[in-house]
C-alpha cells in the first residue's frame, strides 16, 4: 500500500507537473504525437483500404498487414529507426514507427467493413444506378462505418501505447517519467507515471467509443439496427475489441 | 578478417557477432521462450473457466470481457511499471503482464468457439447419455477447437512481441540485447535479435497450426472431400 500512497504524493506534487519534464509538457508531447501520427495513418490507411474493399480484392494482403504488425515488436522497429540513418532527424524515428503501427489495426477493419458490407443492399444501390462513387459514398461507407472507427480506435490505443514505448530511446511523451523513474530508481514515479499512461489509453479509447456512436450515420437512422453490421473480422479478431460489445 | 572488420565498422549484419555471442543469443532466445511459454500457459489456465463462467452467467459475461477489454488497452510499459510494486524486479511481473493481455482474446476466443457448436451435437450427446463435462471435453471442446487455436495463435504471437518490452526490467528475453544494443549503438545485436524475435513469432504460430492440423483431423478431410 505504501507505494500506492507515495505515487499518489508524487501526482499531487505540483512542480511534477510544471517544466520540461513535467506531466504538462510531456502530456502535450503525446496528445500531439498521437494526433499527428494517427491523422497521416488514417490518410494512408483509409482510402487504400476503402478502394480494395469496394472492388473487392487485396484481402490476404489486409489480414497479412495486420498479422505481421503483431509479430513484429514494436519496440525493436523503435531501436532499428533510432540506429538507422534517420535516427539523427529529431522525431522522425518515433513518427514513422507510430505510423507504421496504426496503419494495420486502420486496413484491416476498413476493407473489411467496405468488402463486407451487405451485398443485397449494394446490388440494390447498383440496380438504381449508382456509379462507384455514390456507392462508396452513400452505401458502403456508411455501412462499414462501425468497423471503420473499430480501427480508428485501436489504432488511436496503439498509437498512445507505441509513444510511451518511444521514450526508451529517448523520444518525448509520457513515457519518459516511467523510464526517468526507472533511471532514478524511484518506483513511486513509475507508478504515477504508469496510472497517467493507462488513464490516457482509457480516456483515447472511450473518447473513440463515444465517437463512433455518436457520428454512425445508421444509427442515426435505423436506431440499433447498425448493430447487424457490427460483426469483427471472424479468423482475427480486432486488436482491442469493441468495449460496448 | 572482414568478419572481423563487421564488429569493428559496426555493421548491421554480422556473422562475427553471431558467432562470438552465440550464448548470449541462446540465453536469450531461451527466456523469451520460458516467457512466452509461461504466460500463454497460464492465460490458458485462467481464461478457460473463465470463458465457462461467463457462458452460464450472463451477469459474468459482462464484467469479465469489460475488464479483460480495459486491461488490453493499458500500454504494456504501463502495465509491467504497475506491477512492479506487486512482485518487485523479477520475470514473475512480465509474465504476470502477459497474462493479463492474453485473457482478453483468450476468453472471447474460447466463448465464440463455445457458442459455435451446433445445438444437435449438444442434443444428440445428452440423448447418448453423455454427462455436463463429458459433453464438455468429448464434444463441445474438440468442436470449439478452431476458434480456441485462432485465439491461441493470435495472443502467442503477440506475447513473443510484447515480451521484448520486459527489457525495461531486465527480463525481455531478446529484448535485454535490443535494450541493451540502443544504449551502446550496437547495430549488429539489435539487427540478430529483432529477426530473432520475428523469427520465433513466425515459428510459434506455424506450430500451433500444425497442432491444430492434428488435433481436428475432421476438418481436413472435409476440406478434401
Amino acid at each position: 500500500m505504501g507505494v500506492i500512497g507515495e505515487a499518489w504524493n508524487w501526482l499531487a506534487t505540483g512542480s511534477h507537473w510544471s517544466g520540461g519534464d513535467g506531466v504538462w509538457h510531456r502530456l502535450g508531447q503525446h496528445l500531439f504525437l498521437t494526433f499527428v501520427c494517427l491523422a497521416i495513418s488514417c490518410a494512408v490507411a483509409l482510402p487504400v483500404a476503402v478502394l480494395l474493399g469496394h472492388i473487392g480484392k487485396g484481402g490476404a494482403i489486409a489480414v497479412n498487414i495486420s498479422n505481421a504488425g503483431r509479430a513484429v515488436p514494436t519496440f525493436a522497429v523503435l531501436v532499428l529507426l533510432l540506429l538507422s540513418p534517420l535516427g539523427s532527424h529529431g522525431q522522425w524515428p518515433t513518427i514513422i514507427a507510430l505510423v507504421l503501427f496504426a496503419i494495420p489495426p486502420l486496413l484491416t477493419n476498413a476493407y473489411v467493413g467496405v468488402s463486407e458490407a451487405d451485398r443485397e443492399v449494394v446490388e440494390a444501390a447498383r440496380g438504381m444506378g449508382m456509379t462507384g462513387g455514390q456507392l462508396i459514398r452513400r452505401v458502403e461507407l456508411p455501412l462499414a462505418f462501425p468497423l471503420i472507427m473499430t480501427g480508428v480506435r485501436t489504432a488511436a490505443v496503439q498509437v498512445v501505447a507505441t509513444a510511451t514505448l518511444a521514450a526508451l530511446p529517448g523520444g518525448g511523451g509520457l513515457g519518459r517519467i516511467i523510464t526517468a523513474g526507472f533511471r532514478l530508481t524511484d518506483t513511486p514515479q513509475v507508478v504515477a507515471g504508469a496510472v497517467l499512461v493507462a488513464a490516457l489509453a482509457l480516456l483515447v479509447e472511450g473518447v473513440f467509443v463515444v465517437l463512433g456512436l455518436a457520428l454512425d450515420p445508421m444509427r442515426r437512422k435505423t436506431g440499433r439496427r447498425s448493430a447487424a453490421f457490427r460483426r469483427p473480422p471472424a479468423d482475427q479478431a480486432p486488436k482491442a475489441p469493441a468495449l460496448t460489445s | 578478417m572482414a568478419d572481423q572488420n563487421c564488429l569493428i565498422s559496426n555493421d548491421w549484419i554480422c556473422g562475427e557477432y553471431v558467432r562470438t555471442r552465440g550464448q548470449e543469443l541462446t540465453d536469450a532466445t531461451l527466456q523469451h521462450v520460458g516467457i512466452t511459454l509461461a504466460s500463454v500457459a497460464i492465460g490458458l489456465v485462467i481464461a478457460f473457466p473463465l470463458a465457462l463462467l461467463a457462458r452460464r452467467r450472463q451477469g459474468v459475461a459482462g464484467p469479465v470481457l469489460g475488464m479483460t477489454t480495459i486491461l488490453y488497452t493499458v500500454p504494456s510499459l504501463a502495465m509491467f511499471s504497475l506491477l512492479l510494486p506487486v512482485f518487485g524486479v523479477s520475470q514473475a511481473v512480465v509474465v504476470t503482464g502477459l497474462v493479463l493481455y492474453s485473457l482478453t482474446i483468450l476468453v472471447r476466443n474460447i466463448m465464440a468457439g463455445l457458442a459455435s457448436v451446433p445445438e444437435d451435437a449438444r442434443e444428440a450427446a445428452r440423448g447418448m447419455g453423455y454427462g455436463p463435462l463429458r459433453l464438455l471435453l468429448g464434444v463441445e471442446l474438440p468442436l470449439a477447437l478452431p476458434a480456441l487455436m485462432a485465439g491461441l495463435r493470435i495472443t502467442t504471437v503477440s506475447t513473443v512481441s510484447l515480451t521484448t518490452v520486459g527489457a525495461i526490467i531486465g527480463y525481455g528475453g531478446l529484448g535485454n540485447l535490443i535494450y541493451e544494443g540502443m544504449h551502446s549503438f550496437f547495430k549488429a545485436q539489435v539487427l540478430t535479435a529483432s529477426v530473432l524475435c520475428v523469427a520465433l513469432a513466425v515459428v510459434a504460430d506455424l506450430l500451433l497450426l500444425g497442432v491444430q492440423r492434428v488435433l481436428t483431423p475432421w476438418a481436413r478431410k472435409r476440406r478434401r472431400a
